[in-house]
């Protein structure tokens, strides 16, 4: 099968998708106005870590680059829309002060000048998806330049992570300290609260997801995409081919990283919370577990990944609290082991062990026959 | 040492009840003014203030706890005797003050001792003079210049008394600054003077609050207190100079303590991540694993022996081959069960050692509960000893040590044995080795056990720095990792010498931006070090284009 045939074919799984696309788009917020207790914030937040499992997978799926930051970007994004929504609360707040609570907490007086332009939302959506930006591509540009690769750009990447974990943790750079944002009134004229509006972030984060997947289709079917997956299979080839490996690098880990800070962006309103234990290197490689469960360099594996882990420690925490994590622990030791290509790949996987199990049997037949 | 066996004999003394003090001159004394009153008791005092000796000072403590009685004979008279037992009647035999013979009298009849008030103060004076006796030279010296700075008449006496008795330098020192600091407070012109320059040349840091506070109260009217006042600020610049040293010289200590334990933490991934390349996150439950085994034999040790004497304090040197044991042992396991199908695949290995490490903390939170769990150090690895006015803690130099042995041993099982040189042929080329018929699937599990050892003898010692929790490890990982990429993957020797480095830069920051910017600050610089050296410091050499 050629490039262009592969490009035009419209595939069953993409049926599939579409259909399960428009059951996420109108079934669950049909569901939410007819029952109360549904909540529609739990799926919105499942949305989240689903786009942000498909930024990882086109960093480790399809370019081969294990990132341990992805969740610093996601919380960085979190953060700035959480530093606007904090100052929309105003007088509402314990302290019936203009100023952010912890601010008030902490004896400010006046607001720091670089919170001063979050009163924007614009300046707010932009820093969402400047700032993670930045950081990856400052950090990208330093890692990929001096050629640092494979489980040394995952070491490097989850130091860079711990680090800014530490710093968000300290109350004087003013964002919130270990408590973080939370208490969110407003966004953009609404009440964060309202079912009306959890149903527009919901249906808003339904969409940014499509458009990452769509995003990432569009783009591996480009030339760009193919050069980016050849990086992942042997990267010294393609340098000697004559392409300059560090730019598709770096432009992947950035764009990868604006798309992990919009999904996080999306992710605190409908959470309500943000503080530094969310872009803790552990967060990071929960994220790898996604991917890896789900399929990784597969279209829809992540967003399965995320869904289908998400809502088992959604009943395991509930029922059996103490034993989440070894469960979690035990799912990705054995799907390293035994389902490399995850969920998506199950059917595949499956059908190789089927014909095999038929050769196995096959030869005891003519020997019957001899016999 | 001499310290610990003082204090061992010490505690001994309080053990039995049945004891016997040592028969000196001032043990007689005493045992005279117990069994006297009033005039007679305060003179007898004064005397065994001047005839005491170091080897009194448990008596006097008994005394105050009211472990002598006064038993009375049946010839009439009354004997001071050391017994700690509960009043009732009967005959008991304990040991007579003074000569230690036993004597059996009827508890009935006697009464136990306790010092009156006047007494007590005198035994305070008294306290202070045996204390100046101390058979160790810096136990004399600190109690020197405690006294000096009570600056009371009778202790400058005591003081200059002593003084010419005193032979070895570091006592005299001691004694000449506890006598300077007396003079500080009590002597006025020339003499005060004088002090002030004693103490500036002999750089006192035990001073400095006191020549701050003359500074303060001195107002400059007569020529003479100019002079005073000159001399306190060259006194307290040289004593201030003396401090930056002793800081410095802190810091430094406090930063190889600190890459030791760094280095105690990542050996063991310098070789299951240096040498064989398995990114082994669960590197840190190893560690966990040899604290927590610690802390299994520290509890069975003292449900054996009870939680002082001599065999509680040697759990710490049984532990230390069960932890390594048991963490090999678990590392084998590990290695056969899940990271021998892995080799191929690195970045599949963090995954599943990840995993592992989760499973691991929950169950270790499930058996021994959320909460840290307290593993005591043996006498011998408390307390502290001090070395120009630098405090170590035991533990810290013991950690020291015990890093070198560790760095040493394996540099020795490496290049001296033969099971290191089939380890070295394995890591090197995996194929060739085996085309020599050394059975590489085996050494590829003793290694990694031998790695996950080192990670738990690494626990057994954070047990003593720390408490043992669940998530003990994992604040090390970052760091252990940041250590074997620093130092080139595959070399020991660079792993070590990362380790003290990234200490001691840690160390020398914290104090200039805190802990936690301190450590934002080491790692940054880390990642702007691999720029300009991407293998490490020492980086593995080969022509293979993907090694």
């Amino acid at each position: 099968m050629d490039l262009k045939t592969k490009s035009l074919q419209f595939g069953k799984e993409h049926g599939v998708a579409v259909a399960i696309a428009l059951f996420l788009l109108i079934g669950i917020p049909v569901l939410s106005s007819i029952s109360p207790s549904f909540q529609v914030n739990i799926w919105g937040k499942y949305l989240c870590y689903a786009a942000l499992a498909v930024s990882l997978n086109w960093l480790w799926g399809y370019t081969g680059l294990l990132c341990l930051c992805q969740s610093l970007f996601f919380a960085l994004g979190g953060y700035m829309i959480g530093m606007h929504l904090m100052l929309l609360i105003g007088k509402l707040g314990a302290y019936k002060s203009d100023l952010p609570d912890f601010m008030v907490f902490l004896g400010y007086k006046e607001l720091p000048s670089f919170w001063k332009p979050f009163y924007s939302f614009l300046f707010s959506g932009g820093m969402v998806i400047l700032l993670p930006g930045l950081v990856a591509f400052i950090f990208g540009w330093l890692a990929f330049r001096s050629r640092i690769k494979g489980v040394y750009f995952s070491i490097l990447s989850q130091a860079l992570t711990y680090a800014a974990t530490l710093l968000f943790f300290k109350n004087d750079i003013v964002m919130g300290g270990n408590n973080g944002f939370t208490d969110f009134r407003f966004i953009l004229g609404m009440d964060i609260r309202a079912k009306s509006t959890q149903i527009i972030l919901y249906e808003a984060s339904a969409l940014f997801l499509g458009l990452c997947i769509f995003f990432i289709w569009w783009i591996t079917r480009t030339k760009f995409g193919m050069i980016q997956q050849a990086v992942r299979d042997s990267e010294n080839r393609v340098l000697f081919s004559g392409y300059a490996t560090t730019a598709y690098k770096l432009f992947v880990f950035t764009v990868s990283a604006i798309m992990a800070g919009i999904a996080g962006a999306f992710y605190v309103p409908q959470v309500g919370i943000i503080n530094p234990s969310e872009m803790a290197t552990s967060k990071s490689l929960d994220v790898v577990v996604w991917v890896a469960v789900g399929g990784r360099g597969t279209l829809y594996g992540p967003v399965l990944g995320a869904i289908l882990v998400n809502l088992m420690k959604s009943y395991t925490t509930r029922y059996y609290p103490d034993y989440w994590l070894i469960i979690s622990g035990a799912i990705f030791i054995f799907v390293v082991l035994f389902m490399p290509n995850g969920v998506v790949g199950l059917p595949k996987q499956l059908g190789g062990l089927w014909t095999k199990f038929n050769k196995m049997r096959s030869p005891a037949e003519p020997l019957t026959q001899a016999s | 040492m001499r310290a610990f066996t003082v204090f061992a004999l010490m505690s001994c003394w309080s053990l039995s009840s049945l004891q016997a003090f040592e028969a000196t001159k001032g043990s007689e004394i005493l045992a005279k003014a117990i069994v006297a009153t009033g005039e007679a008791r305060a003179k007898l005092l004064e005397e065994f203030g001047n005839e005491s000796s170091f080897g009194d000072a448990p008596l006097v403590e008994s005394w105050r706890r009211g472990e002598i009685w006064i038993a009375k004979l049946p010839d009439g008279t009354s004997e001071a005797v050391a017994y700690n037992g509960k009043p009732g009647t009967g005959m008991v035999t304990a040991a007579k003050l003074g000569d230690g013979k036993m004597l059996t009298f009827d508890l009935g009849q006697a009464t136990a001792s306790n010092p009156d008030r006047a007494s007590r103060k005198l035994l305070t004076k008294v306290g202070n003079v045996i204390a100046l006796k101390h058979p160790s030279d810096r136990n004399r010296s600190d109690a020197a210049k405690q006294l000096g700075l009570q600056g009371d008449e009778d202790g400058l006496r005591v003081l200059q008394e002593l003084l010419p008795k005193q032979a070895s330098p570091a006592a005299r020192k001691g004694f000449e600054e506890g006598i300077a600091l007396a003079k500080l407070k009590l002597a006025s012109g020339a003499d005060k003077l004088n002090a002030v320059n004693k103490l500036g040349d002999l750089a006192s840091l035990t001073a400095r609050d006191q020549l701050k506070g003359l500074l303060q109260s001195e107002t400059a009217k007569t020529p003479q207190d100019q002079v005073l006042i000159a001399a306190i600020k060259k006194s307290l610049a040289a004593i201030e100079s003396r401090q930056a040293l002793v800081e410095s010289g802190a810091t430094l200590f406090r930063g190889l303590s600190l890459g030791s334990v760094l280095l105690v933490v990542a050996i063991g991934l310098a070789i299951t991540f240096g040498l064989m390349g398995v990114i082994n996150m669960a590197h840190g439950e190893f560690i966990t694993i040899g604290g927590y085994t610690c802390y299994l034999v520290q509890t069975w040790f003292i449900n054996m022996y009870g939680s002082s004497g001599t065999a509680f304090d040697n759990y710490f040197l049984v532990s230390l081959p069960l932890c390594f044991l048991a963490a090999a042992l678990m590392g084998w396991f590990i290695e056969w069960a899940i990271v021998r199908h892995l080799y191929s695949r690195p970045l599949e290995s963090l995954l599943a050692t990840w995993g592992l490490s989760m499973i691991f903390q929950q169950a270790f939170r499930l058996k021994f509960g959320a909460a840290n769990v307290q593993v005591a150090s043996p006498s011998w690895l408390a307390g502290n000893y001090e070395w120009l006015g630098i405090t170590l803690g035991w533990n810290r130099l013991f950690v020291i040590v015990f890093a070198l042995a560790i760095l040493f041993g394996t540099l020795l099982v490496m290049a001296k044995t033969p099971v290191g040189l089939q380890l070295r042929a394995v890591m090197q080329n995996r194929r060739m080795a085996a085309s020599l018929g050394i059975r590489t699937a085996r050494m590829n599990g003793f290694t990694f056990a031998f790695g996950s050892g080192l990670a738990g003898l690494g626990g057994a010692f954070l047990s003593q720095l720390g408490n043992v929790g669940p998530s003990m490890g994992q604040s090390y990982i970052v760091d252990s990792f940041m250590i074997v990429t620093v130092g080139g993957v595959g070399n020991i020797i660079g792993a070590s010498l990362s380790a003290l480095g990234i200490g001691s830069v840690d160390q020398m920051l914290q104090p200039l931006l805190g802990p936690v910017m301190g450590k934002i600050t080491t790692l940054l610089a880390v990642i702007l070090l691999l720029q300009w050296r991407p293998g490490g410091i020492f980086p593995s050499r080969s022509r293979s284009l993907e090694g």
